[in-house]
């Protein structure tokens, strides 16, 4: 493509995939201009023909298309819509090698083309610990009572009916594993947004407050000091949960996400939503609460989820996942089309409440600018940002630095090293790097 | 109160306790006619959770001995012999000391030398070893073990670790004694920000929120120089699949293509073909972790099944049977656990796809 012969002016990006070994070596040398060439002659070989040739223009305006001129698809073709045929690549993946077993394992968001801070519910990231259930919500059943008589006055079992009868609220919240960006710790290892930080989502979760199904039980709150939450899968996964937080009314039962109930991946049909809290706290499937007086040491905050700190002791009950950010526009794996106008867009979230600045370097932190806010921002939900960015074609280090509103401000992995070693594989929250080179390629590096 | 944060939470617990006062909060019937009590039957079917301080436990015992022949029945072909397999899981037995033992710290830790960390090595409580394998393990039939079963598998793995002496019977009465050798009883720290709830000052748990890392939102000339640490190693960008594919068409930006094939054009991935389906059954069904298409892993590799049975007529009909029912013996001790929940029809296509040399396409 990059002998092909030129012609000047600005034309549409080309299909995807365009860009060939050839090309990229092209890119590696400098020469940058092949782009346009390679744009150019797609375009042409995409409207049928040399004949087309692009004098008079485009010719995907000067000849209409097939869907200009012909009758389209019936209503309800597709009982439950799909994405277009040619949104395919963004799919949730697993990182080949992370784990052994595709049932004890994880997928990852496709953070590096969702726009604004809702991901859709098929692509929200997956945990699961012994496989994903479908289950029966006609015969799933949520029990509720203590680890002493009296810790609530009447033990109960409730129905989904019971459930979906009870005062619902929505809320948007964000849910990040504990681990995500842990492949990162020690040095970089993996080559794009959705594999570094793709274990994140945010929906709108229905469900109702904890406390509200608690105090219907007759809970003694002087007594409770934490509660259990335990699945209805093979793993009947379980987690330990301040009262605190249930107190507060933000712990949900849960049974809607953004519009519909949850998917069978994230708890169907239902799942416990703990905001600003790991994911693996917001336990799926969920079938008990147990309240009680002493935190219970489960697998999953006692062998896993532990965080392992440079003097050898490991940190037990980490839950709240500190403020973060990543740029998701550009981001690694991505090139940049041509110099001029980008829009530099990312996430930020704190589990301990709203974003109040996210601050975006391009020289690797040197100096940084102030990023639009996106609204709206929510307490503990993702958080769009957008700052504006000629690029001109030198090499360039984009970052992003959020601040919560706490006043913690995101750290850089030297500062986070500097507390925590390189061996927790938790809680990494460290400033991300992308490197841009000449070439317009952007790629994973880490700035101390 | 809608939002919990730290500012707001003496606020909400102020305003907690001036509401309830009485302690118990009533249930005011506001909610008539939604949930029913629950049974006792019920809550004992369900609540089998064991606390550290052994709260919850039930009644029993099992000897070393009882627990290492369920281990080889149902245990050993996922975490092999004494524990140590890290073919399908990481290792849950090796890296502790005698020293360990008696300090209730793993050393290993503190130096930072262990290649990878065993499950022993981290796990501080006992309680925890007990409650999981009663309620998820095996892997492919959780809660399937007895109450008795249970506890002689862990003291099984207590042995393996030298916590326990090899004619020790575990007990209800004596797992405190267990508690008390635990290699790094004393490795965890709950001195940290990260808890959500009360602080340790108030009978919590960590510092009430306190971080352990700062930065400060400087905005110019922040530092002179930007150190680079460390880069994408090269073998990495290509470990993921084709890049190109895993982006928008479309937008400011395209994907790297790292296929590594010229001129690589995105076609539609085409209908799965017959091998392709049931490698891909293969996968993902747990096969493959225990078999490799040309080697050995835990089970036999699938060459070497095909060697064995070459040229038997019933080749297909005895290997449906032994993946529906599992087998021991004719490929050595560790067992193949029964894949009952498999379908006939799955098995049947995955036995005659390793026959015919297991091919990925």
């Amino acid at each position: 493509m990059a002998d092909q012969p030129t012609q000047r002016g600005r034309v549409r990006p080309a299909p995807e995939n365009f860009l060939t070994e050839t090309d990229i070596i092209a890119v590696k040398e400098g020469r940058r201009d092949f782009l346009r060439n390679a744009l150019l002659t797609a375009s042409a070989t995409l409207a049928g023909g040399a004949t087309a040739r692009a004098a008079d223009g485009d010719p995907n305006i000067l000849t209409l298309p097939a869907w200009t001129t012909s009758l389209g698809q019936p209503v309800a073709a597709r009982p439950y819509g799909l994405p277009s045929q040619y949104e395919k690549g963004l799919q949730r993946r697993e990182s080949p090698g992370l784990t052994r077993m595709p049932q004890v394992s994880v997928s990852f968001a496709p953070l590096q083309g969702l726009f604004g801070i809702i991901t859709p519910s098929g692509l929200h990231f997956e945990r699961h610990h012994q496989g994903w259930v479908d289950i029966d919500p006609s015969k799933h059943r949520l029990m509720v009572h203590g680890t002493e008589d009296g810790f609530v006055r009447q033990p109960k079992v409730y129905t989904v009916d019971d459930i979906l009868r009870l005062p619902p609220v929505s809320r948007m919240h964000f849910i990040e594993c504990g681990a995500n960006t842990g492949m990162e710790w020690g040095n970089v290892a993996v080559p794009t947004v959705q594999y570094s930080h793709g274990m994140l989502s945010c929906s709108e979760f229905t469900g109702v407050p904890l406390r509200l199904i608690l105090e219907d039980c007759g809970i003694d709150w002087k007594k409770a000091k934490y509660v259990l939450a335990e699945g209805a899968d093979g793993s009947s996964m379980t987690r330990t949960i301040p009262i605190e937080l249930v107190q507060s009314d933000e712990v949900l039962v849960a049974y809607g996400q953004n519009g519909e109930m949850l998917r069978p991946e994230n708890g169907y049909p239902l799942r416990l939503v703990v905001p600003g809290v790991q994911g693996v706290s917001w336990v799926k499937w969920l079938r008990r609460i147990e309240v009680g007086d002493k935190p219970w040491a489960t697998k999953d905050e006692a062998i896993h989820y532990i965080d392992l700190m440079p003097d050898g002791q490991h940190r037990q009950y980490t839950s709240v996942q500190e403020c973060k950010s990543v740029i998701t526009t550009p981001s690694g794996g991505q090139i940049l089309l041509d110099k001029g106008f980008y829009n530099i867009s990312g996430l930020a979230w704190s589990g301990r409440g709203k974003i109040k600045r996210v601050d975006v370097s391009t020289d690797g932190g040197i100096n940084w600018r102030p990023a639009r806010i996106e609204g709206p921002v929510n307490s503990k939900c993702l958080t769009r940002f957008n700052i504006d960015w000629v690029w001109d074609g030198k090499p360039a280090i984009l970052q992003s630095r959020a601040m919560d509103e706490t006043g913690y401000v995101q750290p850089g992995y030297g500062q986070l090293r500097a507390v925590r070693g390189s061996k927790s594989i938790y809680h990494n929250n460290a400033i991300q790097s992308w490197k841009v080179t000449e070439g317009g390629e952007v790629s994973n590096v880490q700035v101390l | 109160m809608s939002r919990f944060s730290k500012a707001s939470l003496s606020g909400a617990l102020v305003l907690a306790f001036a509401t309830l006062a009485g302690g118990t909060a009533l249930a005011d019937g506001k909610y008539s006619g939604v949930g029913r009590p629950a049974t006792r039957a019920e809550i004992h079917a369900w609540d089998i959770d064991v606390r550290p301080d052994f709260k919850g436990l039930r009644p029993g015992s099992g000897s070393v001995d009882q627990g290492q022949e369920v281990w080889e029945a149902k245990c050993a072909s996922c975490h092999g012999s004494f524990g140590e397999s890290n073919e399908v899981h990481t290792p849950l037995i090796g890296g502790t000391t005698k020293d360990d033992i008696k300090t209730g710290h793993v050393l290993s830790l503190v130096k930072g030398d262990a290649p990878q960390r065993s499950a022993i090595m981290k796990v501080a409580t006992v309680s925890t070893l007990f409650d999981y394998i009663n309620r998820a393990m095996p892997l492919t039939s959780p809660k399937s073990l007895t109450n008795d079963e249970v506890y002689g598998l862990v003291a099984y793995l207590l042995n393996l670790a030298e916590i326990v002496p090899a004619d020790f019977v575990l007990t209800d009465k004596n797992i405190a004694e267990a508690q008390a050798r635990m290699p790094n009883r004393n490795g965890m720290s709950t001195d940290h920000g990260m808890w959500p709830g009360a602080p340790a000052s108030k009978g919590g748990i960590g510092n009430g929120g306190k971080p352990d890392v700062k930065n400060t939102a400087c905005m110019s000339n922040c530092k002179t120089e930007v150190k680079v640490a460390s880069l994408l190693p090269v073998y990495a960008e290509t470990a993921h699949g084709n890049l190109a594919e895993q982006n928008r068409a479309v937008g400011p930006v395209r994907g790297k293509d790292t296929s590594g094939k010229a001129a690589a054009i995105a076609a539609a991935p085409a209908p799965l073909s017959e091998n392709a389906a049931a490698a891909k059954l293969a996968n993902d069904n747990g096969c493959m972790a225990c078999h490799g298409v040309a080697n050995k892993i835990v089970g036999p590799g699938y060459n070497e099944v095909v060697a064995k049975y070459k040229g038997q007529a019933d080749a297909e009909a005895k290997l449906v049977a032994k993946v529906k029912a599992g087998g021991q013996g004719v490929w050595g001790a560790v067992p193949m656990p029964p894949q009952g929940h498999l379908k006939d029809g799955d098995i049947r296509s995955l036995v005659k796809w390793i026959l015919s040399g297991a091919k990925a396409q």
